[in-house]
């Protein structure tokens, strides 16, 4: 397979699950502005934090008023990282690789960006919201589907699944990046109704407060917050899942093109040294320090997976 | 006017027969919702097309009409014996032109016409392409006049685009109307992709080991013909490439794969020659591989079509077309040329500028539709202005007689109505055959009267049958 196709495949999915991620993160912040309108604002700052887009919003907006950040996150033609201009370029790289797609990956793929267009060719109201956030997490679940349906198991799968995973395990880190301090003991242990509140919006914005509350009952603490996102095996969303699954498709190249390369040795590094340990262990040697050193090993992971299979040409 | 369908007198001509009677019985409401179900099908797909200097706004469908166009075998004879011939004598002529050039020593066409031609690449001469092709890839444009009279109108020796449309066009009416085709017998095109590898293949270069890997060349996804591209890499499982994806390995084109360089055999290209090769012709070209000519003047790489061909299909030479069949195949054309005033001869520019407003009057080297003059159609401003550029530089130009295109219906809002069409059949040449993909893409133009068919100026496209015997 050509090394640039690697590369659409790759983006293609990691462009697809960040459109998935920031509407997670939109609806997140859509229901505090709703529901506890004094901190909508810190809120949306917030989630533009975790999107790495608060910059190019002040640059433009003054205030974090709901309709702008929405407006901005989805439909902002500026803003790379919009849905608008994510869905483009997911498509764009589908367009490129279309030769590794099946049919009906690449059907679903143009559809999702048709649809998606047509979604959000006008500014979005507030009353229309939530479905249009459920229209692009279906399109990109529908994508998703077709790939796990009709690809045939080979390299091309492999870089599809490997963008999916670093991007997921990249957006989960992020939110945790900018609610770690929430889940400090020290606030923990105040124990108030607002940190419930706050707690939820953090699963939600992974879409996991059901499947927390099935593992957990009604009990919400941060030690078992962080935990669950972080190093929980079957939680779809969590750091150690999207390592389990990183490793698994490294090591499915290694051994399709019979070579060992250096990636697969940092991915399973990340899984022993960062996700191999208990919680405990995290928080006292320090959350913060910790997603900052997972954010950093996650990116070098991405560039090592670019170099060992020759997604762009080096100058030599 | 002669209309395919219903002839000059109304009556439905033989070979729309059994297609009329299915027609006839047919809801008009029906149709009119599979011609709607064909755009969605179209867009789904991503059979699109990018208009330059638009945004991604204006990726455009090309209009589809759900009327097929249809040609009985005994008139698939007489043009495919026609083309095949034409094609033979283009291959020769090129073989000739780029050695020993002995058409030009008998005097049968003007020396200057390709010692003065940018179409003329010098650095062709004496270079023999592998397995002896120059135009593995050929489309013929045709245009119908009367029941038996067929013109060709251009040759399109470089690289001729539709193809992906004339499958696609197929498979559309595959899908929509499985009934007819089990009524009536239409011959296959869908082994185009297969019968393109093999002849591809079938040209390997010298230095290529084992089976020869094959891939097409396109300039990338913002490319108007980039669908093209892709389905045809897809149909024929080659490789997709874009120039920055390749370079010169160990005297070879070598593709940057996962696992390291890999040597390529033949290569499909979609680019012009101007932008093969930044070392030997536009030096800023990023489409292309430095050093690729130099690769297959040693034997390492096919490429198809070969650089140079262009000289063949240019529209200066395509008045000498007659002689050049007769030099080397010592047969008379059996299909015909358009007649053709060369505005570079004197005499011929005083007739073309005294009868302007009745001809079409075309740019040597353009294409697309674009820059040409239909003088029928014309404002008398539009005349005026074109004929200051006319006697400005006269040898750029040609002129042809407007011809009464034939017609065939298109569906419309009121039921049928007659378009004016042309034919493109596809030509695949390799060392021992000639394959011609029965049918090829009719191309229509939309409006009513028009004479422009090209898809960049609003044209659309039909399914196009040829009877089975």
């Amino acid at each position: 397979m050509l090394g640039k196709t690697a590369a659409s495949l790759f983006w293609m999915s990691r462009l697809l699950e960040r459109t998935e991620n920031s509407a997670r993160l939109i609806e997140a912040g859509f229901r505090i502005a709703l529901t506890h309108s004094s901190s909508a604002a810190d809120e949306w700052a917030s989630i533009l934090a975790s999107s790495g887009a608060k910059k190019s919003y002040l640059a433009k907006h003054e205030d974090y008023r709901s309709a702008k950040v929405i407006d901005f996150l989805l439909r902002d033609r500026d803003n790379p990282g919009s849905v608008i201009s994510l869905i483009k370029q997911a498509r764009d790289s589908a367009r490129t690789g279309r030769i590794a797609l099946t049919r009906e990956v690449w059907e679903a793929t143009n559809e999702a960006w048709m649809n998606l267009k047509t979604a959000l060719a006008k500014p979005v109201e507030e009353r229309d919201l939530p479905d249009v956030l459920a229209v692009i997490r279906q399109q990109s679940s529908l994508v998703r589907g077709a790939v796990l349906g009709t690809m045939l198991r080979n390299d091309g799968f492999n870089f599809i699944r490997l963008g999916t995973f670093i991007e997921r395990a990249d957006s989960t880190a992020r939110i945790l990046d900018v609610k770690y301090y929430l889940l400090l003991p020290s606030i923990a242990q105040i124990g108030s109704a607002v940190d419930n509140v706050q707690w939820e919006t953090i699963l939600r914005s992974v879409s996991a407060q059901r499947s927390y509350r099935w593992l957990n009952g009604s009990d919400i603490s941060a030690l078992s917050v962080a935990e669950y996102l972080i190093l929980h095996r079957q939680m779809p969303r969590s750091l150690a899942f999207c390592y389990a699954q990183i490793s698994d498709n490294l090591g499915y190249l290694e051994r399709e093109y019979g070579n060992e390369v250096t990636s697969h040795r940092l991915a399973d590094d990340i899984c022993d040294r960062l996700l191999g340990q208990p919680v405990q262990n995290i928080f006292e040697s320090g959350l913060h320090e910790f997603i900052v050193e997972f954010l950093a090993a996650n990116n070098s992971l991405a560039a090592q997976i670019e170099t060992d299979y020759n997604f762009q040409d080096r100058i030599s | 006017m002669f209309d395919e369908m219903l002839g000059s007198d109304g009556n439905v001509r033989e070979p729309y027969a059994d297609y009329k009677n299915w027609l006839d019985q047919e809801d008009t409401k029906r149709l009119r919702r599979k011609s709607h179900d064909a755009e969605a099908f179209f867009r789904k797909t991503g059979i699109t097309f990018n208009v330059y200097g638009q945004d991604e706004a204006d990726e455009r469908l090309i209009p589809f009409d759900v009327i097929p166009r249809i040609l009985s075998a005994r008139e698939w004879r007489k043009l495919s014996r026609g083309i095949e011939q034409r094609v033979k004598a283009i291959n020769a002529f090129l073989y000739d032109i780029y050695h020993r050039q002995e058409i030009l020593r008998a005097g049968r066409i003007p020396v200057e016409l390709i010692a003065n031609n940018i179409a003329f690449l010098p650095q062709m001469i004496g270079v023999n392409p592998p397995g002896g092709i120059y135009t593995h890839i050929i489309g013929t444009d045709i245009v119908r006049t009367g029941p038996g009279e067929f013109y060709v109108l251009e040759d399109n020796a470089r690289t001729p685009s539709g193809v992906s449309y004339m499958l696609e066009n197929r498979e559309t009416m595959l899908h929509m109307f499985p009934e007819l085709f089990a009524q009536i017998g239409v011959q296959e095109v869908s082994n185009y992709p297969h019968n393109l590898r093999r002849s591809l293949a079938a040209c390997a270069p010298p230095k290529c080991q084992g089976k020869p890997v094959v891939a097409v060349l396109t300039p990338g996804i913002h490319n108007s013909a980039y669908f093209e591209h892709s389905f045809l890499a897809d149909q024929m499982g080659a490789e997709l490439v874009e120039g920055h994806d390749l370079k010169i390995v160990d005297g070879r084109v070598a593709m940057r794969t996962t696992q390291g360089y890999t040597a390529i055999d033949v290569i499909y290209r979609r680019i012009d020659d101007d932008y093969l090769d930044p070392l030997n012709f536009l030096p800023n070209s990023m489409l292309g591989v430095p050093g690729i000519m130099d690769v297959y003047r040693s034997g390492g790489i096919t490429i198809a079509n070969a650089p140079g061909t262009g000289i063949a299909d240019d529209k200066a030479l395509y008045s000498y077309m007659p002689d050049i069949i007769e030099f080397y195949t010592g047969q008379k054309p059996l299909l015909e040329n358009v007649p053709t005033w060369r505005c570079s001869e004197k005499d011929q520019l005083e007739y073309v500028l005294e009868h302007l407003a009745e001809l079409v009057v075309k740019e040597v080297h353009g294409s697309g539709g674009y820059g040409m003059l239909v003088g029928p159609a014309a404002s008398k401003k539009e005349v005026e202005d074109f004929r200051a550029k006319l006697i400005d530089n006269a040898s750029n130009y040609i002129a042809q007689p407007t011809l009464a295109l034939s017609t065939v219906p298109i569906f419309v809002k009121k039921g049928l109505s007659p378009r004016h069409v042309d034919l493109r059949p596809f030509v695949l040449v390799s060392p021992d055959r000639i394959d011609i993909t029965p049918g090829g893409l009719t191309r229509v133009a939309m409006t009513k009267g028009s004479l422009v068919v090209n898809s960049s100026q609003g044209g659309g496209t039909k399914d196009t049958w040829v009877l089975e015997e």
